[in-house]
């Protein structure tokens, strides 16, 4: 920037945005520093925890062998996965084909399909509630693959259209005209341009799965359950649970929270579908 | 250029696409539509008679339902309210030069990665009970009567969390239009002797526009979804006073078992999503051109 910054104006800056973000942030903090403290000790007055109480690791132990935690955590990790892979599958033809084979309808294709994003999920609960039933996938990974998959296989699309639309077209005219086979001309230019927009794609739909807390709560019980309903059955009164309560609660956002600090830039792309850059 | 085998290649490639989400659509949506006009209940089994519009009428006259929409609205626009003005206001302000900017921005958008139902039990135990909660302590040392949240402002405690959750998607988005803003044209501003406000009123938030309404819209869309959150610290309460539409729904269908009802409540819940869908859509279906 070419205009002049004091250092005080700059001291001022940095102390009341830090302050703003530190605001927004303690609750995270919070809940990892009481994961760290006994039951006794989390309830007790802010202050006190932070500067008369000892640190323990017991509450992460606590939390598995009171009700198996990894079984959930592997279950968040299966669905998240499952149904990103998944839906990487069938978008990357459509998306691929889409910025590519520009149709007359491509434009028409892709906001129908944008369209069904907007459906919110309340409004077919019951037919999706009934049909699983019926079909004895309720409570099931399987089940939840399948529906993580369809509710972000538009974003997936989406993302992986506006990335694979930058590729330049001329860069494959020109290996072609080198005399490249089609073959090649996937594997050695467009493969290697277009993964960084496929690997962002995968990281968003990964935190989106991972997050998505309608779904998971109403289609699943106990079998099934990833974290997101896991930990909302902490939401019963059941006496001192702060210390387990934030144990369960760090490993279960630790992941998703790294990733998503990497994933800055292509969260805006991905959740404004394109409108924000 | 395309060719018509590389044209049938690609219709061939788009399809799986399209068929899945045709059906995710069609098949439920019909069903939804077709349950809503049953006299349908799971705990009395036996013949489901046609119910012509009495499942719309009575979840429409129902007193929860005008509660349910009151609080959905008020849900809606007080998170938006918040976000969007302390969305703009931390992108201002993150945008001005400064030290370690890279570190506030990944605390101040940590909240958006917290998982909805860890956010709603965290604030609700940690923050908002009137015994053991931070703001409780708070009030308790400096001699003030703790406010009990849920019981005492339970809507507003809502909004308060849902707000948190959501502010840093406003700001990132906001923040991301702003540093676009091309710089020379403020330069040339402060040079025409335009002060700090009239450069926000005239040019930055002009630039901001766009942006502030695709927030709007998109924060509209998944607001009205709010589910995870009123489940793990009201359950609705008290009485329906944090029920919203979602809810209200969640409850007839798979608390009550009401099919044909929690069905007319889906349709009207998809007729109010769609209002907000078209102009979202428009705004990006515009871009699209460009």
């Amino acid at each position: 920037m070419a205009r002049n910054v004091t250092t005080s104006r700059k001291s001022i800056n940095t102390i009341a945005a830090g302050a703003l973000g530190f605001l927004m942030f303690f609750p995270v903090l919070w809940i990892v520093i009481l994961s760290f403290k006994t039951e006794g000790n989390a309830i007790k007055a802010p202050l006190e925890i932070l500067l008369n109480t000892g640190w323990t690791t017991e509450s992460y132990g606590a939390v598995q062998a009171r009700s198996n935690y990894f079984k959930h955590f592997s279950n968040s990790l299966i669905i998240s996965l499952g149904s990103t892979f998944l839906g990487m599958l069938i978008a990357i033809p459509a998306a691929w084909s889409m910025a590519f084979v520009p149709a007359k309808r491509t434009k028409n294709v892709l906001m129908w399909m944008l369209s069904t994003k907007m459906l919110p999920p309340v409004g077919v609960l019951i037919p999706i509630y009934l049909i699983f039933r019926d079909l004895g996938i309720l409570d099931t990974r399987t089940g939840l693959v399948i529906v993580l998959m369809l509710i972000n296989l538009p974003i997936i699309v989406w993302m992986l259209y506006t990335y694979f639309r930058e590729i330049p077209g001329e860069i494959l005219e020109a290996a072609r005209m080198d005399g490249a086979s089609l073959r090649e001309e996937v594997i050695h230019v467009l493969v290697p341009m277009a993964i960084p927009g496929m690997a962002s794609t995968v990281l968003l739909n990964v935190i989106l799965a991972w997050n998505e807390a309608f779904w998971t709560l109403n289609l699943t019980a106990a079998k099934a359950a990833p974290l997101t309903a896991f930990i909302a059955s902490y939401s019963s009164p059941e006496g001192l649970f702060y210390a387990k309560l934030s144990a369960a609660s760090v490993m279960a956002i630790a992941p998703i929270l790294i990733m998503g600090w990497f994933s800055q830039k292509q969260l805006v792309r991905g959740l404004t579908f394109g409108a924000v850059k | 250029m395309a060719t018509k085998a590389s044209r049938s290649a690609a219709r061939l490639m788009i399809s799986p696409a399209v068929v899945l989400l045709l059906g995710w659509m069609l098949v439920p949506l019909s069903l939804t539509i077709y349950f809503s006009f049953l006299r349908y209940n799971l705990i009395t089994p036996g013949a489901n008679p046609f119910a012509g519009w009495d499942n719309y009428y009575w979840f429409l006259t129902d007193p929860s339902f005008k509660a349910a929409m009151a609080n959905t609205l008020l849900l809606v626009g007080g998170v938006l309210l918040i976000t969007v003005v302390g969305g703009i206001l931390f992108a201002l302000l993150l945008d001005q030069p400064m030290w370690g900017q890279g570190i506030i921005r990944i605390m101040a958008i940590a909240p958006f990665f917290v998982m909805p139902t860890v956010s709603g039990l965290v604030w609700k135990n940690m923050f908002m009970n009137p015994v053991n909660g931070i703001f409780g302590h708070i009030a308790q040392g400096l001699g003030l009567q703790p406010l009990d949240f849920f019981s005492q402002i339970p809507l507003l405690s809502i909004i308060l969390i849902v707000s948190w959750q959501w502010l840093p998607f406003a700001t990132l988005i906001l923040l991301t239009a702003l540093q676009s803003l091309d710089q020379e044209q403020l330069e040339a501003s402060e040079m025409d002797g335009a002060g700090s406000f009239s450069r926000f009123l005239f040019i930055m938030l002009p630039h901001m526009a766009r942006a502030i309404t695709v927030v709007i819209l998109i924060q509209t869309i998944f607001l009205l979804s709010i589910f995870a959150e009123i489940l793990v610290t009201t359950n609705g309460g008290p009485g329906v006073s944090t029920t919203n539409l979602t809810y209200l729904i969640y409850v007839s269908s798979l608390l009550q078992f009401d099919v044909g009802m929690g069905s007319a409540g889906g349709v009207i819940a998809i007729i109010l999503a769609n209002i907000v869908a078209i102009f979202l859509m428009r705004m990006i279906g515009k871009n699209l051109d460009a």
